[in-house]
């Protein structure tokens, strides 16, 4: 009786069901077009043109706004900056968040109490928490200058000096991801199957090293793999911090790509410029994401 | 193994509680500023406990200077509208792309992998453009409407949906339900997992983000509490540092205590939501 | 001796007892099956075994060798696990190759690239490749060297596991459930090739399964354990016909033993239902008498019984009775042939060799039985 019920209803369900799939995704789709998809393609339009805000018309200049990027002294730095700033944070943070995964791991005592304490940065203002790590690195006020003054050390100027500034928002960011990447590692950690280490020790790996290196390490791959591009694509994305600190300065030694963006967009009102810059960074991000499936393919597909 | 003497563990619980200190270490200053005085704080003395208590100042100055509440409340309508909306396209859409079979369904999914790329800096050009030309510049409509299509919400809803079992919908339909129905009525309600880990999500990016309204919001009536932070910041507090760390303590105290409150949802709904996606 | 050999070996987590102080010896060349419910501790006791847990209490000598407290490297064991634990990354090769490489190579001998630089790394890895080789050979894994188990059937996991424990020819064997992951006709044929490997390499073997058709195909002995404790050990016939202990007798056969509630007088007359069943009793009180079903059979007078049903397994039949007046539901054994000495409905008798009578006191503890006479053999 099912079956002539089924066979009986079935061409008139679906085209209902076409006609409810498209009712259904219309409302996401046409905030799709009008949020993400329009304003992105007007994004690559906008960077072949001279368009600032204001101005009467635009001129399609083509290739001109890249030409100036190549130029200019600024860009450059931002360019050279997010990167260095990516390669601090991301194997810092990364290996970081391994270590205390491990450390967390390795006994049942204070493992919610920890996990929440290294992740607290994550969820905290970020714009407060900028305000508070001026106030901690404050060169004469603050109190790791205090501290390295009552050892006799005399503290640099953290964030006004040109040679500290970016490796004291890298110390930052590294404080901002550190325990976005714990968690990600434990719940890696908690997947590998305990049987494995009891067959590790069994076999004979009666050191931890030996039981990292067999187990723990290679069954981890997959998450590690992800962590640092996610950890990459975060990084890559560094605003609020020197928006808040330091504008880009001392004399561009703390100058991003996002930063940059903004200025010229937004202070500047150079909307083309600004958009050609954006592009720059979304080819980075799309970049990270090109590696990342590519190393995916490549290796770690045990099961 | 599991059950090792305390004593055995005690160099790991040790390192890990210093290094638990190490982090801690910006919010422990940042309260303990807020409660001293000026002339304290400049005196740079490595000891936490004010001597003279100096909060109510502190605190009541934040308050009079700064509409706090006017802040908190731009953030909790910026993030509900932003989360109603979310959700009001982004459920029917990830059910739609589960369960429902329709041309163009796989054109649409792909959009929402292609959308995944993209991270929201890109499209921020255009649209501050855009609403500038519609005079929207400060407004609920425009630090609300760019974060309503979230595809990683479509992306997440079409997984978790997918696990529905099929017989779960054809039952509902031999029971007279129509589509919209079975959305809101079956699928939705066995969602909540899914739906209270993507709600975190969005909570906390919204509320933290300090891009889009640093672009979009000029003066005090919409600004969110990462702007109303930055605006205290650069106008009133100047180097009034004990006042700046309570206005910076007011302003990250709602997402903390909630996230102390409800620490295991908060994590899946950050970090493992996102290992799944 | 040289097998295993276990002391008063007590283990609990948190405030519940997982064992209850077992002893356990099992000879060098000997196979013992754990048989017992899931929870029982027999798992546990394994694990102790192994050293991946360290028990509470009681001792445990491998190979003549006092190995409590050692680390489970230093126990020269091997163990197959019911998951078979194969490390996901490495191939089937290197997958047998890690006990060899973890023993036969040093820390430094090991490390990627560099350790190959090292004099006498490649020596080693030649003899560790011939071991392997022949291990898997032995297994006929020989086609799926290069392969990862994320690659092979759950049967070939299987050989690859057995593989990676023979590889070493430790002094004892740990197999923890390794067939439950199989499928049932596959299951029957890995049986007797374990029971192969076992007598080839005349190792010291304890095998874990709640399987007791296993348990007694398998092992030259079996130990039924429950709640912590072992019952009984004996060899699989022995464990079958001549149980000492109640619970022992209900866990082993199917379907279940027929258990009666009955009653020895002072002179240790038993009676069930106050029917005299012919046989006196070493004991007084409350027992239950336990009856396998192929031991009932129809008969003119004995047992009161009401047929309640029939089913036909192929070659036997079971027939579904409940005691007329205890109501105790009673299974018989019967060869198809023979339904006709049996009416469909009503009462019937039931008889039974009283050499085949169990008798259990009210403790659950074996009671001798006698005849009454020497003509009442039968009920």
């Amino acid at each position: 009786m099912s079956e002539a019920v089924l066979t009986r209803t079935t061409p008139r369900l679906s085209a209902g069901e076409a006609l409810a799939g498209w009712m259904l995704t219309a409302p996401a789709a046409i905030a799709f077009l009008l949020m993400l998809l329009a304003p992105t393609l007007a994004t690559i339009a906008l960077a072949f043109t001279d368009y600032e805000l204001g101005a009467p018309a635009l001129n399609w200049i083509g290739l001109e706004n890249f030409a100036e990027l190549l130029q200019d002294r600024g860009v450059a730095i931002a360019l050279r900056n997010t990167i260095l700033y990516v390669a601090i944070v991301a194997p810092a943070s990364v290996l970081g968040g391994l270590a205390l995964a491990l450390l967390i791991e390795a006994g049942t005592r204070g493992r919610a109490a920890f996990r929440a304490v290294f992740f607290l940065p994550v969820v905290s203002l970020p714009v407060a928490m900028a305000a508070a790590w001026q106030y901690l690195l404050h060169p004469t006020i603050g109190p790791l200058n205090a501290a390295l003054r009552a050892i006799g050390i005399a503290g640099p100027n953290w964030l006004s000096s040109s040679d500290t500034v970016l490796i004291s928002l890298a110390a930052i960011g590294v404080w901002e991801n550190i325990g976005f990447n714990l968690v990600l590692f434990l719940a890696g950690l908690t997947a590998i199957p305990r049987e494995l280490y009891a067959a590790a020790e069994v076999d004979g790996a009666s050191r931890a090293w030996d039981r990292f290196r067999l187990v723990t390490w290679p069954l981890l791959g997959p998450t590690t793999l992800f962590v640092v591009t996610i950890t990459m694509t975060r990084a890559v994305r560094v605003f609020d911090s020197v928006a808040v600190l330091t504008q880009g300065g001392p004399n561009k030694a703390s100058e991003v790509l996002l930063y940059a963006m903004y200025e010229e967009g937004f202070t500047y009102f150079r909307l083309g410029y600004s958009a050609a810059i954006t592009l720059v960074f979304l080819a980075i991000v799309l970049a990270l994401v090109w590696l990342q499936t590519r190393v995916m393919e490549r290796r770690i597909h045990y099961v | 193994m599991s059950d090792r003497s305390i004593l055995r563990d005690l160099p790991r619980l040790a390192l890990l509680t210093l290094l638990g200190l190490l982090v801690l270490m910006p919010y422990i200053w940042m309260v303990a500023a807020s409660l001293k005085p000026l002339d304290e704080i400049f005196r740079a003395s490595l000891s936490l406990l004010p001597e003279r208590f100096y909060a109510v100042e502190n605190y009541g100055k934040v308050f009079a200077k700064v509409p706090v509440w006017r802040y908190l409340w731009n953030g909790v309508v910026v993030c509900g509208g932003i989360l109603f909306f979310q959700l009001l396209f982004a459920v029917p859409a990830g059910y739609a792309l589960a369960k429902l079979r329709f041309p163009g369904s796989g054109f649409a999914f792909g959009a929402v992998m292609l959308g995944l790329l993209v991270p929201y800096h890109v499209p921020a050009l255009p649209l501050y453009v855009g609403f500038s030309q519609l005079g929207l510049l400060n407004s609920y409509t425009a630090l609300i409407a760019p974060a309503t299509i979230s595809v990683f919400a479509i992306f997440l809803f079409r997984q978790f949906f997918k696990s529905l079992p099929d017989d779960l919908i054809h039952a509902a339909r031999m029971d007279g339900l129509g589509e919209g129905e079975i959305v809101w009525r079956i699928v939705l309600p066995n969602a909540w997992p899914a739906a209270t880990a993507f709600a975190i999500f969005s909570v906390v990016a919204h509320w933290n983000d300090l891009f889009w309204p640093l672009i979009i919001v000029n003066g005090t009536s919409y600004a969110t509490p990462a702007l109303g932070v930055l605006y205290f910041r650069s106008d009133e507090a100047g180097d009034d540092f004990g006042s700046l760390m309570a206005a910076a303590v007011l302003m990250t105290a709602p997402l903390v205590l909630a996230f102390l409150l409800a620490q295991r949802r908060f994590i899946e709904g950050i970090a493992t939501t996102g290992l799944k996606g | 001796m040289d097998g295993i050999s276990i002391e008063g070996l007590g283990k609990g987590f948190g405030g519940t007892r997982v064992l209850r102080g077992v002893s356990l010896a099992v000879a060098a060349g000997e196979f013992v099956a754990l048989l017992g419910p899931s929870g029982c501790g027999k798992s546990t006791l394994l694990r102790c075994i192994a050293g991946i847990e360290q028990p509470d209490a009681g001792s445990i000598r491998i190979g003549g060798r006092e190995v409590t407290g050692l680390r489970p490297s230093g126990r020269d064991v091997a163990m197959v696990f019911q998951s078979y634990a194969l490390y996901p990354h490495l191939t089937v090769e290197e997958n047998i190759a890690v006990p060899l490489a973890m023993r036969r190579l040093n820390a430094a001998q090991r490390l990627p690239f560099l350790g190959a630089l090292l004099p006498g790394t490649r020596a080693a890895r030649e003899s560790i490749t011939k071991d392997v080789r022949q291990a898997a050979g032995a297994l006929g894994l020989g086609a799926l060297l290069s392969r990862r188990p994320g690659q092979l059937s759950g049967g070939q996991r299987q050989r690859v596991a057995l593989a990676r424990a023979i590889v070493r020819r430790p002094t004892a064997f740990l197999m923890d459930e390794p067939l439950s992951n199989l499928d049932a006709s596959l299951r029957v044929q890995t049986r007797r090739e374990i029971v192969a490997i076992h007598k080839a390499a005349g190792v010291a073997t304890v095998y874990v399964t709640h399987d007791q058709s296993e348990a007694l195909t398998m092992a030259d002995r079996v130990a039924v354990m429950q709640a912590g404790e072992i019952l009984q050990i004996a060899p699989p016939a022995e464990i079958y016909a001549n149980p000492q202990d109640l619970r022992v007798a209900t866990f082993i056969g199917s379907p279940r033993i027929n258990t009666l509630e009955a009653e020895a007088d002072s002179g240790g007359v038993l009676r069930v239902a106050g029917q005299a069943v012919g046989m006196r009793v070493a004991g007084t009180g409350p027992m239950t008498l336990a009856l396998r079903p192929e031991d009932l059979q129809p008969a003119g007078a004995g047992l009161p019984a009401i047929m309640e049903g029939v089913e036909f397994l192929g070659e036997s039949l079971l027939i579904h009775l409940r005691h007329a007046a205890l109501g105790t539901a009673l299974v018989l054994r019967l060869a198809p042939e023979d339904r006709d000495t049996l009416p469909s409905e009503g009462e019937v008798a039931l008889r039974f060799p009283l050499g085949r009578a169990l008798v259990f006191d009210g403790a659950g503890k074996r009671v001798a039985v006698h005849a009454l006479s020497p003509e009442a053999t039968l009920v």
